[in-house]
């Protein structure tokens, strides 16, 4: 389903005497994996996808975290601390490396992607093996951090350009790789664990020893890397101006809030529709990770009589925690595909609106059945994912695919805030209604209102979206239809 | 589905081998299999199974 323009790929309507020596090496690099015509696209979404399943271990780091404690002799604080560093350093590398990930192209994102998280696990391996908790930090939380963020944008431009018919699918697919990478993580960490360490078992009360999970560490390192590095082989960006045969790129401006224009990361932040975007990201994540947070003690305190005594078992709370990860990872895909027909401000419409009104339910009724607790949580934490993984295409739409990759690193900023103030104002809520252990659902109320706070500040947000002024597009070579100037398009 | 379009810019058309887009959705999908696998059966738990 491929077919190529008369244009040269990477310097759309340019003639060689307009090329300049630093276009010329842009145009090398792009050249060196702008695959020949006939290249079948269904090879890229596996090629991300290599990339965010194992990236999304990120969301996988509670199965170690007490073996870490009790080896480093810390307090819980000190070990979550690597997860928020990781987390801190994903939306940051993401916002600072994101042009370079455009002018550089896929291939040479995901490569150093691989070689950031991969070294990441080895420093940590040795920082855990040698009690060094600060060669933890560095390792994970740091180097790995800037691979997690790399690794995350690298892909996404590259398949929006692939699927121009497609976008919400083809970003989908990816984005739940990282839903699914925690899925995959957790199981084969306690497998890991228990094989290197005869003493634990993976059952409630047994905890692996230091070693067992500097080995752990050791392993993934080196599987995630060949996973990463076969990605990386595969991915090719399409030739400037390919298109999928049958789809009329003219049918993209019928659409509302659709441009076939290009807007460049240095001004998109300037516009503010990327601020109305970063509100609607902040807000939805935030509310998201409100339950994501708590997830295992809230269905336990939610049905906790007045003895104190819950009706929902341990092992059903975990099962709980595995509900959520399926419909984060489901939604993702779901939804984001979804917005393709329905458009995406009318999906964060749902994703805001109706998540809203779900949480006003779980904070009134949703302490009167199990089943009713459960189904509102999973559809709020669908939209969680779906929120995510939406984005990109919602960026795409607004500001073209030029720096699409750039702009979505720079929108990444409030995954991070959100990572911050999402377990704050929960914490902080609990905090003042009492100790953990004893907490009902009425003592969960302030918070679940407060994120309906936010829901409410987020769908405005997106009511405002409009589409950018044209003072923000670039200017287009003479004959060169929907795309920008050669100086400026060459670069990947 | 690929349909090889004449190249304008020297580049012969190509046929991806079916193979290797076998190989690399296996490589993703048996692993993300494992991990759903996983991840339902404790889930299940919830529901008492």
């Amino acid at each position: 389903m491929t077919g190529v323009t008369g244009r040269r790929p990477g310097l759309p309507g340019v003639r060689p005497a307009e090329v300049s020596p630093w276009q010329c090496r842009a145009s090398w690099r792009a050249s060196a994996s702008s695959p020949a015509p006939g290249f079948n696209r269904w090879l890229i979404p596996p090629a991300a996808l290599a990339v965010h399943l194992c990236i999304g271990q990120a969301y996988a780091t509670s199965v170690y975290k007490t073996a870490l404690v009790e080896d480093f002799q810390v307090s819980q604080t000190a070990i979550g601390i690597v997860f928020s560093i990781a987390i801190v350093m994903l939306g940051l590398s993401a916002a600072v490396f994101g042009t370079w990930v455009d002018r550089n192209g896929p291939r040479a994102a995901m490569f150093v992607s691989a070689i950031c998280w991969s070294t990441g696990f080895l420093v940590g391996a040795l920082g855990i093996a040698t009690d060094q908790l600060w060669l933890l930090y560095l390792g994970y939380g740091v180097i790995g951090g800037i691979g997690l963020g790399i690794g995350y944008i690298s892909p996404v431009s590259t398949l929006i350009k692939w699927f121009p018919d497609r976008p919400g699918l083809a970003t989908g697919m990816a984005i739940m790789g990282f839903g699914g990478g925690a899925l995959i993580a957790s199981p084969l960490s306690r497998q890991l664990m228990d094989l290197y360490d005869p003493d634990y078992d993976g059952t409630a009360g047994t905890v692996p020893g230091g070693n067992a999970v500097a080995l752990l560490f050791l392993t993934l390192g080196v599987v995630y890397l060949f996973f990463m590095l076969f990605g990386a082989t595969i991915i090719r960006v399409p030739a400037e101006g390919w298109k999928p045969d049958g789809w009329d790129p003219s049918s993209v401006k019928q659409k509302a809030l659709v441009t076939t224009e290009s807007v460049s990361a240095a001004n998109a932040i300037k516009t503010p529709q990327f601020w109305l975007l970063w509100i609607v990201l902040f807000c939805n994540v935030t509310a998201g990770i409100g339950i994501l947070e708590q997830a295992s003690p809230m269905i336990q305190d939610f049905f906790r009589d007045d003895a104190g005594d819950s009706s929902v078992a341990l092992t059903a709370a975990t099962g709980f925690v595995g509900v959520l990860s399926l419909f984060n990872m489901a939604g993702r895909f779901v939804w984001s595909s979804t917005s393709d027909f329905l458009g995406r401000k009318p999906n964060y419409m749902i994703y805001l609106g109706v998540g809203l009104l779900l949480y006003i339910g779980l904070a009134t009724v949703g302490s009167s059945a199990t089943w009713l607790f459960v189904i509102l949580a999973a559809v709020i934490i669908s939209f969680y994912g779906g929120g995510f993984a939406t984005v990109p295409a919602y960026l795409r739409d607004l500001f073209g695919t030029y720096q699409v990759g750039a702009i979505h690193g720079r929108l990444l900023t409030a995954w991070a805030a959100a990572g911050v103030a999402g377990p704050l104002i929960v914490n902080g809520v609990l905090d003042t209604q009492g100790e953990p252990g004893t907490l009902q659902a009425g003592d969960y109320r302030p918070a679940l209102f407060i994120m309906v706070g936010l829901l409410a500040v987020g769908f405005v947000a997106n009511l405002l979206v409009k589409p950018v002024a044209a003072k923000w597009h670039e200017p287009k070579a003479p004959g060169a239809e929907g795309a920008p100037t050669p100086e400026r398009s060459a670069a990947r | 589905m690929s349909t090889p379009a004449p190249s304008q810019n020297g580049q012969r058309p190509v046929h991806t081998p079916t193979g290797l887009i076998a190989f690399a959705w296996t490589l993703v999908g048996v692993p993300l299999a494992y991990g759903l696998y996983q991840t339902v059966r404790t889930a299940l738990d919830l529901f008492g199974g």
